[in-house]
C-alpha cells in the first residue's frame, strides 16, 4: 500500500541533464519541486576522485556507473519476425543511471543540429524528391521546431557548461577556424577550444590539403577554468583519458554535478530523493489529467507523489516505458502505422577507421572525451546527396579519447585477437595509432519502435521494454560513403596502413556503439504523427512533460545532448511563460 | 558495503537464477551496484568525510574458486591467448589465473551485472549473450566441457596436456564455434568472455590482482593512473616520462 | 584564590592539556537534514530570509538573523539529521562531549520561555535561565563583548525561528568536568572583567572589525591557541590554534604562516566566497563561511579584514632542511596523486584549486590541517554567489601513512614553502583519531 506524501508542484522522474536542467529552471520560477532518481547519490570527490576514476575494469567493463540490468533490463530483436529476448548484459549502449546518470560518464561532445536536421522530410523531400525520404521503409518527419526557436536554448547550454569550441558561424557570419556548415550562432563559445594532440593536429592538416573544413570538436571539457552563470565552478582539463564511461575527477567535465547540482541543492523548494523508481504515473480515470506518480525505494517502500506536473527527465527507454505502462498515449501498432507512443525509435550509425604509423608517437593517453578535430562536410544536408541513394550523414572526428589498453589496442588487418602476433602488434601499434570516428545518423522506419514485452518482466512485474531495431539499407549506404570518405582523410594522413571497421550487418547488442537511443516519444505538429508538442508536452495528458532523445523523429549524424538540453531548456520557458499562466495545452491540437 | 538491502537483493538475485522465474516479484528495487539506501537531499550537496567509492581491490594468494583441475586449464590457455616473451610478459607471468579466480569468486563471476532470468530460448548472434549461467558457471562448465571434448576428439587428459599447436587449435575452433560443446555450453560465448576477461586481467590496474608488476603497461607505453598530462598535450611525438603508476603507486613512491 | 588554585591542580591532575572553547566542527561536513523537517526552510533560508516590514519588530529581527549569521551560531546548533538550532551537536573536547543546546523558541526544550534578561545573561556571563554556569564549549568569553542592543535583536530572531521539540543528549564529561559549578572558577580565572571597548586612536571600521573578531565572530576561539584550561594563552591573540583535529592557522600578519601574503581585498573575497586566488577555506572553516561570514555584508567583512591585517606577526618557526629521501619520494607521489587538479609545480588554479606555493596553511609548524585534509578530504564552504563546495578528495584508502608524510613534507618544503618533515606515526596517530584506518565507502560502493 502507497503512502501518500505531500502535493508538489512537479515531480522529476530522473535525475540526469533534463531533470537538472528543469529541476534548477522549475525552482527558479519559484515551484515546489521533487526530483526521484532510481539510483545512488554520487558526487566527485568522494565516487570518482582522481584517486581512483581511471580504473577501466571497473567503470568500462563491469559497469560500475551503469544501469545494473540484473533486474530491468530491455528485451531486443532486428524485426518484428523475431521473438525479443533480454539484453542480458549491457553492450551495444551503455545506460545510465543514479544522480547525473548518463551526464557523468558521457565524453562530452556539445553539438547543435543542423537547420535542415529539423526539417528532414521536407528538406529532403523538397531538394531529392518523394523516393529519398520513403525508400527503405522509411518513416521520416519533421520535428515541427525551428533551429532558431532552439538557438537561444544551445547558448544557455553551452554558457552553463562552459563549452570549449570555435565557432564557426556568427549571425550568419563565417569565422574561419570553426564549422562553417553550423546554423547560425548568437554567440561564441564561452570558452576557447582545447589544445589537440597530435593525432588529431595530423588529421586536421590531411583534411585541410583535402580541401575539408576541419575545425575543433565543441566540447565540455574545460579548456580552462570556468564559472558559469549559476556561479558553479569548474576546473581545466588535464588530458587524463578517461572520460566516457568515467566520471571526471577534477571537476573539468560538464555535468550536473558540476554545473547546475550545488546550485540546485541550495534551494529550499528542490528535494532530490536516491534510490526511488517511479512505477507508473498516475492519472485521472478519464486519463486526461495526471495526478503524481508512484515509486519505490531500496527499502521496499511505496509512495505515491501527489504533483501537479510530471516531468519525465529519465532517459529515453524509461520514458517511452513509463508512457506506454501509464497509458499515455496511444502505442504504435508496426503492422497498421497507427499509434505514435513507440514509435521511430532511432539509434546512430557509427563506424571507424584505424591508422597506424611507424614514425610518429601519438601517446593516445593524452585524451579527452571531445578531443577531436572534425570535419562537418558529409553530414546531414551539407553536401549533394543527387545519385547518393542516401539521406543523412556524419562527422568524421580525428579522436582520441584516451588510450584505455582493454578497449582501446588498435591492430592492423588480418592480425588475430590472440596470440604472439596479437602480442607483438599490440606493443608495436599502441602509441602510433589512433581511430577516425565516423558518427552517422539514423532514420526511422516503419519496422523499429518500442513497445512491451509480452513475456519477460522486471522484479516489480512490470513488463520489459522491447525495442525493435535494424538499420536501414540508406543508413548503411551513408555509413559505407562515409567510411570511405574517412579512409581519404585517412591515407592523407601517410601512415604506414589503415583499417576500415564498416558497420556492416545487422544491429547487434554486443559491441560497444553509442549511447544514442532516440525516438519513441516523437514531437510533431499534430496529436496524430507525434507524442508531445514542440514544446515536450503530452498532446494527451497535458501536465505530463516528456524529456530527451524520444522527442527526435529520427536521428541526425551528431550527439544528442545539446539538442536534448537545448529542447529542455524551451519546454522550461514555456512552462514559466505560459502553462503557469493558464495550465493545459500549449499547442491547440 | 554490505548492508541488509544488499544482502537480501542478493539472495533474491541467486534465488530467482535458480528457480528461473522470469521477473521474480520482490519487495525492494535498485539500481546501478546493489545496496544503497534511500537518501533524501536538500540544502546542500552532502559529502562525508574520509569517504571514497574505492575500487574493490583484492587480496591472499592461491585460488579462491577454481579447482586445480581448472587451473591447469586456465593456466594452459591463457598462456596461448597471451604468450610470453621478450616483448613483454605472458597472461600467466602477468598473473591473470589469479585476476580471473578473483574475479568469477566475486560479484562479476556471480552475474551481477546479468540479467540471468528465463525463459532462455537460443538467440540470434545479435542479440548477444543468452545463456542462463553466471560468468562463473559458465567458466565451470566450458572448463570440463572442453576437457571432455578434448579427451573425446584428441587423445589427450584434459586441455592442460595438450601439445601447444594442438592447444591454439582447439582454442580457435572454440572461437570460431567450429567445436561444439557438451553441457550446455556455447562455445563462442565462453570463449568471447574468456578472451576478454584474459586481457581485463592483463591490462587493468594491479589492484585487480593481474598485471604484475605493470609489466602489461610498460610493453605499450601506457603510464597507468596518471591523471595529468596538461603539459605535454602540444608536446606532439615526444615520449612522455612517466613511468606507469598504478592506484597503489609504483616504486618511485617508495624507494630512494 | 586559595580555591581557585587547588581547581587548577585538580584540573592539571586530569591531564587536561587542550581546548575547550571548540566550535560545532565534530562532523566537519554538509549537514544532510531530516526526510520529514518540521519545517520547509533550510538553514540557508533560515538565514538569508527578511521578515516583513508587517510585523513590528521586524527591524530588530532582521538585525538579529543578521547577527547570527555573523556570530556563527548555526555551525554548532545544528546535527547530523536535525533540525536548524535546536542543538544537538556533539563538541569533543578533551574534557569531554558537549553537546548544543536547543535554542529554538520551543518552551519545554528550547528557549521558548526564556526572557530578554536571561538571554543576556546567557551570552554575556555564561549563565543559564536556570543561573547554572554554563560550558564555556559555548563561546560566551567571545559573546560578553556583544552589545545588550545586539543581544536582544539576537534574542528577537530566534524566537521567530520554527519551534523543535527536541532535547539534547545530556553531556558526556568526565569527572570533576561534569560539575558544573567548576566553570564558575574557570570564569574568575579567564573570563575578561570588561564588555567591548572602543578604541579612540583607532578608525571607525578598525573598531567595528574588532568588535565582530574578538566578540560576536569569535574567532579566537579557533585561531588563538589555547592553555591547559583551554582558555586563550595570554599574548598569542590570533597566533593560530588547533581543534577537533584541524589547524586553524595563524590570523597575524606572519608571512610564512599568517595573512602577511594577503590584501585586505583578498581577505575580504575569501570570507565572502570561501575562495581566493591563494586559498580555498576547506575544513572546519567551510561551515563559518558557507553559515557565517558569506552572510555578512561587504563593510562587515571588509572591517574585519582590516582589523586582521592590523595584528602584529607572529614570531617566525625556523626548521631543520627535510631529507632528500622524502622529498624525492613525495615528488613523484605529488606528479601523479596531486597534480591532477593542483597542477605541475603547485601552481594550482585560483579560486578552484589552491595553488600551494608560499601556503600559509601549509607551512603551519603543526602539520595537523594539512594531514586532515589528505587524508579526509573536505568541502570548501558555499556562497549563494559561488554554489558550488569544490571538494578535496580522501586519499586515507590510497595512501600510506609513509606516503603521505612523504608527499606532505615536500609540499611543506617546495616553490617557496618551508617547515618541518612529517614522519608516519604523525600520519598514523591522525589517522587513527580519525577512525580512517579501515575503509569508509560511499552509497555507490555497492561492488565491494
Amino acid at each position: 500500500m502507497a503512502t501518500t506524501l505531500q502535493p508538489v508542484d512537479a515531480v522529476l522522474v530522473g535525475f540526469g541533464w533534463t531533470g537538472a536542467i528543469m529541476g534548477q529552471q522549475l525552482c527558479d520560477a519559484g515551484l515546489n519541486v521533487v526530483a526521484l532518481e532510481r539510483g545512488p547519490w554520487r558526487d566527485t570527490p568522494t565516487d570518482f576522485a582522481t584517486g581512483f576514476a581511471q580504473d577501466e575494469l571497473r567503470y568500462m567493463w563491469r559497469h560500475h556507473l551503469f544501469q545494473n540490468v540484473s533486474d530491468d533490463t530491455i528485451t531486443i530483436r532486428n524485426t518484428v519476425d523475431q521473438e525479443a529476448l533480454p539484453m542480458r548484459r549491457l553492450g551495444s549502449f551503455l545506460l545510465g543511471t543514479g544522480v547525473g546518470s548518463g551526464g557523468v560518464h558521457w565524453n562530452g561532445q556539445i553539438w547543435r543540429f543542423l537547420p535542415t536536421d529539423f526539417l528532414t522530410k521536407s528538406h529532403n523531400e523538397k531538394r531529392y524528391g518523394k523516393k529519398a525520404v520513403s525508400d527503405y521503409d522509411m518513416t521520416l518527419q519533421d520535428w515541427g521546431i525551428t533551429y532558431d526557436e532552439l538557438e537561444p536554448h544551445y547558448d544557455q547550454f553551452d554558457k552553463v557548461c562552459g563549452t570549449s569550441g570555435k565557432a564557426g558561424n556568427i549571425r550568419g557570419k563565417i569565422q574561419p577556424g570553426g564549422n562553417p556548415f553550423e546554423g547560425p550562432r548568437a554567440n561564441e563559445f564561452p570558452n576557447p577550444p582545447m589544445a589537440q594532440t597530435y593525432g588529431p593536429t595530423l588529421f586536421g592538416k590531411a583534411a585541410a590539403e583535402l580541401g575539408r573544413h576541419p575545425f575543433p570538436h565543441p566540447t565540455g571539457n574545460m579548456s580552462q577554468a570556468y564559472t558559469n552563470p549559476l556561479g558553479v565552478q569548474m576546473g581545466a582539463c588535464t588530458y587524463c583519458g578517461f572520460c566516457e564511461k568515467f566520471g571526471c575527477g577534477n571537476y573539468s567535465k560538464a555535468s550536473p554535478q558540476t554545473t547546475i547540482l550545488p546550485y540546485l541543492l541550495q534551494k529550499s523548494n528542490f528535494t532530490l530523493k536516491t534510490e526511488s523508481e517511479v512505477l507508473r504515473v498516475e492519472l485521472t480515470p478519464d486519463k486526461t489529467r495526471a495526478t503524481g506518480v508512484t515509486y519505490v525505494n531500496s527499502a521496499g517502500e511505496e509512495f505515491f507523489q501527489p504533483a501537479e506536473m510530471v516531468i519525465l527527465s529519465a532517459y529515453v527507454l524509461q520514458n517511452v516505458r513509463l508512457l506506454l505502462l501509464s497509458g499515455i498515449g496511444k502505442p504504435y501498432d508496426p503492422k497498421t502505422g497507427e499509434g505514435v507512443v513507440g514509435k521511430h525509435y532511432a539509434y546512430q550509425t557509427m563506424s571507424s577507421v584505424n591508422v597506424f604509423f611507424d614514425d610518429k608517437i601519438l601517446n593516445p593517453f593524452i585524451g579527452a572525451g571531445a578531443l577531436a578535430t572534425v570535419i562537418d562536410d558529409f553530414n546531414g544536408d551539407n553536401f549533394d546527396h543527387g545519385g547518393l541513394g542516401f539521406i543523412g550523414g556524419a562527422y568524421i572526428a580525428g579522436m582520441i579519447t584516451g588510450g584505455r589498453p582493454i578497449e582501446m589496442i588498435y591492430t592492423p588487418q588480418g592480425v588475430p585477437n590472440w596470440g604472439m602476433e596479437w602480442k607483438h602488434a599490440a606493443a608495436k601499434n599502441y602509441l602510433r595509432s589512433f581511430s577516425l570516428s565516423v558518427h552517422g545518423s539514423c532514420m526511422s522506419a516503419r519496422g523499429n519502435y518500442l513497445d512491451l514485452d509480452p513475456t519477460y518482466r522486471d522484479i516489480h512485474g512490470r513488463p520489459m521494454l522491447r525495442m525493435t531495431f535494424d538499420f536501414t539499407q540508406n543508413d548503411h549506404k551513408m555509413s559505407d560513403y562515409l567510411t570511405d570518405r574517412a579512409a581519404e582523410v585517412a591515407k592523407a594522413m601517410n601512415p604506414r596502413e589503415i583499417k576500415l571497421n564498416r558497420r556492416s550487418g545487422s544491429w547487434s547488442v554486443t559491441p560497444y556503439q553509442t549511447t544514442h537511443n532516440t525516438g519513441g516519444a516523437i514531437m510533431g505538429d499534430n496529436p496524430k504523427n507525434s507524442v508531445v508538442n514542440k514544446y515536450l508536452q503530452s498532446w494527451d495528458v497535458p501536465n505530463v512533460f516528456s524529456m530527451g532523445s524520444g522527442a527526435f523523429p529520427q536521428n541526425a549524424g551528431y550527439n544528442p545532448t545539446g539538442t536534448v538540453a537545448a529542447l529542455a531548456y524551451h519546454s522550461a520557458d514555456a512552462i514559466k511563460s505560459q502553462y503557469l499562466k493558464a495550465p493545459g495545452p500549449l499547442v491547440r491540437a | 558495503m554490505v548492508t541488509k538491502v544488499n544482502q537480501q537483493r542478493r539472495k533474491l538475485l541467486i534465488g530467482s537464477v535458480a528457480a528461473g522465474v522470469a521477473g521474480a516479484a520482490a519487495a525492494s528495487v535498485h539500481d546501478g551496484e546493489l545496496g544503497a539506501p534511500p537518501q533524501t537531499i536538500r540544502g546542500a550537496v552532502p559529502w562525508k568525510e574520509g569517504a571514497a567509492d574505492s575500487p574493490p581491490g583484492v587480496s591472499g594468494s592461491g585460488y579462491n574458486y577454481f579447482t586445480a583441475v581448472e587451473a591447469e586449464f586456465i593456466v594452459a590457455a591463457v598462456g596461448r591467448l597471451i604468450p610470453n616473451d621478450a616483448v613483454g610478459p605472458g597472461a600467466v607471468e602477468a598473473n591473470v589465473p589469479f585476476f580471473l579466480d578473483r574475479q568469477l569468486a566475486g560479484p562479476f563471476g556471480r552475474g551481477d551485472h546479468y540479467y540471468l532470468g528465463g525463459p532462455w530460448p537460443k538467440g540470434t548472434p545479435e542479440q548477444g549473450y543468452q545463456s542462463r549461467f553466471s560468468p562463473a558457471q559458465l567458466y565451470r562448465a566450458a572448463i570440463a566441457a572442453v576437457d571432455q571434448y578434448v579427451a573425446a576428439h584428441l587423445g589427450a587428459a584434459t586441455f592442460a596436456k595438450l601439445a601447444a599447436d594442438d592447444q591454439d587449435k582447439t582454442l580457435k575452433g572454440l572461437e570460431s564455434g567450429d567445436i561444439k560443446l557438451e553441457g550446455g555450453v556455447d562455445a563462442k560465448s565462453f570463449f568471447t568472455m574468456f578472451l576478454q576477461n584474459t586481457k581485463e586481467g592483463y591490462f587493468s590496474d594491479p589492484i585487480y590482482g593481474g598485471n604484475k608488476d605493470m609489466g602489461p603497461w610498460k610493453m605499450i607505453g601506457f603510464p597507468g593512473a596518471h591523471y595529468n598530462y596538461k603539459e605535454w598535450v602540444s608536446r606532439h611525438g615526444e615520449t612522455v616520462p612517466f613511468p606507469p603508476v598504478s592506484f597503489k603507486g609504483r616504486p618511485g613512491w617508495t624507494e630512494g | 584564590m586559595h580555591r581557585v588554585t587547588r581547581f587548577q591542580k585538580r584540573i592539571l591532575a586530569a591531564s587536561a592539556l587542550a581546548v575547550f572553547g571548540v566550535s560545532g566542527l565534530a562532523a566537519a561536513q554538509m549537514l544532510a537534514l531530516p526526510a520529514h523537517p518540521v519545517s520547509t526552510l533550510t538553514p540557508r533560508d533560515l538565514l538569508t530570509r527578511q521578515l516583513g516590514d508587517a510585523a513590528s519588530n521586524a527591524a530588530q529581527v532582521n538585525r538579529g538573523r543578521y547577527l547570527v549569521a555573523a556570530g556563527d551560531c548555526m555551525s554548532c546548533h545544528l546535527r547530523q539529521g536535525g533540525e536548524p538550532f535546536a542543538g544537538g551537536l556533539g563538541l569533543n573536547t578533551p574534557f569531554g562531549v558537549i553537546y548544543s543546546a536547543n535554542i529554538t523558541p520551543d518552551p519545554n526544550t528550547g528557549i521558548g520561555s526564556w526572557t530578554s534578561e536571561q538571554f543576556y545573561h546567557a551570552m554575556h556571563d555564561g549563565k543559564s535561565a536556570h543561573g547554572d554556569d554554563l560550558y564555556p564549549a559555548f563561546p560566551y568569553p567571545w559573546f560578553k563583548r556583544v552589545s545588550r542592543g545586539d543581544d536582544d535583536a539576537i534574542f528577537a530572531y530566534l524566537k521567530t525561528v520554527p519551534a523543535v521539540n527536541y532535547t539534547p543528549p545530556k553531556n558526556d564529561l568526565a569527572f570533576p568536568f561534569n560539575f558544573r559549578s567548576l566553570v564558575g572558577a574557570w570564569n574568575l580565572m579567564f573570563l575578561d572583567s570588561h564588555d567591548f571597548q572602543t578604541d579612540t586612536g583607532q578608525s571607525a571600521e578598525w573598531n567595528r572589525g574588532a568588535y565582530l573578531v574578538t566578540g560576536l565572530g569569535h574567532c579566537g576561539g579557533c585561531h588563538t591557541p589555547k592553555n591547559s584550561f583551554g582558555a586563550d594563552k595570554s599574548k598569542a591573540e590570533l597566533h593560530g590554534g588547533k581543534l577537533e583535529n584541524w589547524v586553524a592557522p595563524d590570523l597575524t600578519s606572519n608571512t610564512r604562516i599568517g595573512l602577511g601574503g594577503w590584501t585586505v581585498d583578498d581577505i575580504e573575497e575569501f570570507l565572502a566566497s570561501g575562495r581566493n586566488a591563494h586559498a580555498a577555506a576547506g575544513g572546519a572553516m567551510a561551515e563559518v563561511i558557507t553559515n557565517s561570514t558569506s552572510l555578512m555584508s561587504d563593510v562587515d567583512r571588509r572591517a574585519i579584514a582590516v582589523y586582521l591585517k592590523s595584528q602584529p606577526a607572529s614570531p617566525m618557526i625556523s626548521s631543520a632542511a627535510p631529507e632528500s629521501g622524502a622529498m624525492h619520494r613525495g615528488e613523484e607521489i605529488y606528479s601523479d596523486v596531486c597534480s591532477s587538479c593542483h597542477l605541475d609545480n603547485g601552481i594550482g588554479q585560483s579560486r578552484l584549486f589552491p595553488p600551494l606555493g608560499k601556503d600559509a596553511m601549509l607551512q603551519q609548524e603543526d602539520p595537523t590541517g594539512l594531514l586532515h585534509l589528505i587524508l579526509g578530504g573536505t568541502q570548501v564552504g558555499v556562497s549563494s554567489s559561488r554554489p558550488a563546495p569544490l571538494g578535496m578528495p580522501s586519499f586515507a584508502w590510497k595512501l600510506t601513512d609513509q606516503e603521505i608524510a612523504d608527499v606532505s613534507t615536500f609540499i611543506r618544503n617546495s616553490w617557496g614553502n618551508q617547515a618541518a618533515a612529517v614522519s608516519a606515526s604523525d600520519v598514523g596517530d591522525l589517522r587513527k583519531k580519525l577512525d580512517l584506518r579501515s575503509l569508509r565507502l560511499t552509497d555507490n560502493s555497492g561492488d565491494h
